[in-house]
């Protein structure tokens, strides 16, 4: 088990759990009570550290390295998943993936950013970082979900999307760009989930959705903690003020309407009990297909478009002096 | 909010020829180019071009207002709509003084303000970013603008023009910044569903999430030469791939290159050619 820093008393609960228990094998001796009492202790550790979390160490939960990924998910949850690769145009995009897959009988599209598990995997993946061809890939997919009327859903896991020579000279601007446009428009049921880190135009470019989801210990903002500490603050060192000033939590987005749900994680993170995870989010996923399939696709869209377009704070002055001349 | 409205009650943002204040004599101004000197009177009947080297020095929305209308005569739109910090955000500054220090030297409200005119005798709106604005940052006034401008081109069958200037998201508001994207590219679904026309012209420099959203949405893409047009910052990509960047990468014509601009033009060309392709935009084939 990998334990995060504010985790401390917990690995040291179960160091010491460890340690009785070798006790006990070479000396031969019932150490049950004890451990018993350590592992309620850890229990109630786990709770206090989990009910109290900064927005800081929330950040660091959504990267926790065995957190599930897209693929996992998509495992746990649907049947029959036939993956589909390529944008037709360049190349296929391995931070991108996605398919056809069965959602309880439901025929739907699934997609998202995908991070690797090991260094190798990681860097096929590019860190979950997709370059234009992985937007442009979750497109084609998308339109094809569209063709066939069958719901769309995201999977949103990625520190931004890639910054490098060739994502610019393939229009990686143009493709998140059109990526928005495009998904406005979808006449599908679409529900985008942020199962991990959703960093900037790279998860808004798979993010415009019917629904729009947090998983509870996930962020979502418009730079990353780290990123905004260097621009603002002109150095590494003010991450944790950054995440706190950033407002990034899912508690936070759900407080402004920046998203439409919060979905609750097991104590300790979705890596403490991934099946439990992923129970959870197909509950919540067959759910949402079922309300959104009620609405008229162009009812829908139009709610999407509103949605939207509240989104923003800003003083009308001439309402105020329209009150003051009343 | 209705513009007449807004016009009764706040005198003077009409702007006429009349009133525009004359750029003092005997000003100078080096091209940070060509290191040539004239003066700025020079420069702005130059429309900031410079005349040795075609430098295009960056200009604001008064200015490209003053080139765009005839006769300089247009009116301003939503100036109604201003800032507030409404997360309490606060760097090594708060956000609230940085609007104020802001508004105080610059004269705006924010990064962005649209003139509704006539360019050859056409009815055109524009919304036009200003950069000595925080960097010309994109927040919800930004977006609130361009959506009021969409639904005002919709309503009235007017043409549309953003011209972009900026470094992107403005980071003070946070999420709110990032949807700002999504707000503005949902609007422009609808303006396209009128068939009304969407330019955009990017200049120098058009970076981040504006570049990610409304930028490149245009029915054409246009920019000005030379202008540094992208997605990452050259300093952050330079840092990810630890390599020097070619010459000229992200430039205009490094974009029109790769398929990502209509046309580059010139900014001493640009109510012609906006003149051109208006016309072919709204001419009827009868
Ligand atoms: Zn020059």
């Amino acid at each position: 088990m990998l334990f995060l820093d504010f985790e401390k008393p917990l690995e040291d609960l179960y160091t010491q759990i460890n340690k009785l228990k070798e006790m006990s094998v070479k000396n031969k001796i019932d150490v049950s009570t004890s451990i018993r009492e350590l592992e309620t202790a850890i229990e109630n550790t786990r709770t206090q550290i989990y009910a109290n979390l900064s927005p800081w160490q929330r950040v660091q939960l959504s990267r926790h390295p065995e957190r599930p990924y897209t693929l996992y998910y998509i495992e746990r949850i649907f049947t029959d998943f036939t993956e589909i690769f390529g944008d037709r145009q360049v190349k296929d995009d391995k931070a991108m993936v996605g398919g056809m897959a069965m959602l309880n009988n439901q025929p739907v599209m699934v997609l998202g950013q995908q991070k690797g598990t090991n260094t190798k995997t990681r860097q096929l993946r590019n860190f979950g970082m997709a370059n234009p061809e992985g937007y442009r890939k979750a497109l084609r997919l998308m339109k094809i979900a569209e063709k066939f009327n069958h719901p769309i859903i995201t999977f949103i896991d990625t520190p931004g999307a890639f910054p490098g020579l060739e994502a610019e000279e393939r229009g990686q601007a143009e493709a998140i760009a059109r990526n928005l446009f495009e998904m406005v428009n979808l006449q599908v049921p679409v529900i985008c989930i942020i199962i991990g880190e959703g960093a900037s135009g790279g998860a808004l470019g798979i993010g415009i959705g019917d629904k729009v989801a947090m998983l509870a210990n996930t962020w979502y903002t418009v730079i990353s903690p780290e990123n905004c500490s260097t621009i603002l603050w002109r150095s590494w060192d003010f991450k944790e003020k950054a995440a706190s000033q950033l407002k990034l939590t899912s508690q936070d987005m759900i407080n402004f309407a920046l998203v439409d749900d919060v979905i609750p994680e097991p104590v300790g993170g979705a890596h403490t009990d991934p099946e439990k995870m992923a129970e959870i989010l197909k509950s919540y996923l067959i759910d949402a297909i079922n309300d959104l399939k009620q609405i008229n696709p162009q009812i829908r869209i139009d709610n999407r478009i509103e949605k939207f377009s509240k989104m923003g704070f800003y003083d009308d002055v001439s309402i105020e002096q329209e009150v003051l001349k009343a | 909010m209705s513009s007449t409205w807004f016009r009764r009650n706040k005198q003077g943002i009409l702007t006429t020829t009349e009133e525009k204040k004359e750029t003092p004599d005997g000003l100078w101004h080096k091209c940070p180019k060509c290191k040539a000197t004239s003066t700025v009177k020079e420069l702005h009947h130059n429309q900031f071009v410079c005349p040795k080297c075609s430098y295009h020095n960056r200009i604001n929305s008064e200015e490209y207002f003053e080139i765009l209308f005839d006769n300089n005569k247009f009116e301003f739109l939503f100036e109604n709509i201003v800032p507030k910090d409404f997360l309490g955000f606060v760097d090594m500054k708060p956000y609230s003084d940085r609007l104020t220090d802001a508004q105080k030297s610059t004269g705006l409200t924010d990064a962005m303000r649209v003139g509704k005119g006539k360019l050859n005798g056409m009815g055109f709106v524009v919304a036009c970013m200003d950069f000595k604005f925080i960097g010309g940052s994109m927040g919800s006034v930004v977006g609130e603008k361009i959506c009021l401008a969409i639904d005002h081109c919709i309503e009235h069958r007017l043409p549309f023009m953003i011209i972009s200037k900026s470094g992107g998201a403005r980071m003070m508001e946070s999420a709110f910044s990032l949807m700002q994207m999504a707000k503005t590219a949902a609007r422009l679904t609808l303006l396209a569903k009128a068939r009304l026309p969407y330019i955009s012209l990017m200049t120098d420099p058009t970076t981040g999430g504006v570049t990610a959203s409304y930028a490149m949405l245009g029915d054409i893409n246009i920019a000005e030469p030379n202008a540094l047009i992208g997605f990452a910052g050259p300093r952050i990509i330079k840092e990810t791939i630890k390599k020097d960047l070619p010459v000229g990468f992200q430039q205009s014509e490094f974009l029109l290159e790769h398929g990502f601009l209509d046309f580059i033009v010139e900014r001493k060309c640009l109510k012609m050619k906006l003149a051109q392709v208006l016309q072919w935009f709204m001419g009827s084939n009868n």
